[in-house]
């Protein structure tokens, strides 16, 4: 029988369970590798430009822009493009 | 004499806030200072390094040291600014290039711009909100070189939105087809940002 790109994927709620175990965890101990020179280190080591905007954490040795957050009415938006990635868990 | 004396005083102190009521948009106050916000370090690129540069869709991109951009015609403007945190300030005094001169006699099929500076912030604009006697990229403030911490040595001027759009360290302006949301336009605040329309955040 022939598959459809319908087929190999679903709804986003089905991956709610594997996103609770990710996103259940102390931010600033999460090792985070900035997407601008690729240093990694704890969250808590970004510099933090509090902004009456948002909030910007920045990496410490190029400025890029690592994580961006702005609370918009009665949401938090989340920018995480200057983020290669993040290494959550592992008892950090 | 005394009585009369406090009742001028009072008068001249409470007839300006009354004469610009109509000058403050709505969920704006007034302030007398300009408060600084910024979302990264202050950047200090030298002059002799410095340059501006219009590019993106046109037939051949245009770049001015610093000698030559001050070199072109500039003038001064008195503008009302509004912060999206809520302050406007009222009549701010800015020396600078028009908008309209940096692009004039550009050929372009773009409809917006992105601004880009010194620090990687970025924010788009309609071309038409630029043009038009509406934007500059303004050198001087209140009579002195524009200071680092209000964007010196140059930032973009375009008074009639949101102060984020006034970008700081403004080096170049991207002419592009297609619009394409900035540092805070994808971080939730709104694309086109008029005060007067109250447009605060995605969704205004």
């Amino acid at each position: 029988m022939e598959t459809t790109d319908a087929d190999r994927h679903l709804d986003g709620n089905a991956a709610g369970g594997m996103l609770a175990e990710v996103f259940r965890f102390e931010a600033t101990t999460v090792i985070v590798t900035c997407a601008g020179c690729g240093a990694a280190g704890p969250m808590a080591e970004l510099l933090l430009y509090g902004h009456g905007m948002g909030q910007i954490l920045r990496c410490a040795g190029c400025d890029t822009a690592v994580v961006r957050v702005a609370r918009v009415r009665d949401r938090h938006w989340l920018d995480l493009r200057g983020a290669r990635s993040l290494q959550i868990g592992g008892g950090q | 004499m005394g009585q009369g004396f406090v009742s001028r005083g009072f008068r001249g102190r409470r007839r300006p806030d009354a004469e610009v009521a109509d000058r403050i948009p709505p969920g704006q106050y007034l302030t007398r200072d300009f408060p600084v916000l910024s979302a990264g370090p202050t950047p200090r690129t030298a002059l002799d390094r410095w340059d501006f540069v219009v590019r993106g869709d046109v037939e051949a991109p245009r770049r001015w040291t610093w000698d030559e951009f001050r070199a072109l015609p500039s003038e001064t403007v008195t503008k009302d600014i509004h912060c999206v945190t809520k302050w406007s300030k009222i009549d701010t005094v800015w020396e600078g290039v028009s908008v309209d001169t940096l692009l004039d006699g550009l050929e372009t099929s773009a409809d917006y711009l992105i601004a880009h500076c010194d620090g990687g912030y970025t924010t788009n604009l309609p071309l038409e909100d630029v043009t038009g006697g509406k934007a500059w990229v303004v050198f001087g403030y209140d009579g002195d070189a524009l200071e680092p911490e209000h964007g010196g040595p140059a930032r973009l001027l375009v008074p009639h939105l949101y102060f984020w759009k006034s970008a700081k360290w403004v080096r170049g302006l991207e002419l592009v087809g297609e619009d394409s949301p900035g540092f805070w336009e994808s971080l939730g605040y709104n694309n086109y940002g008029d005060p007067w329309l109250e447009q605060r955040y995605a969704g205004d």
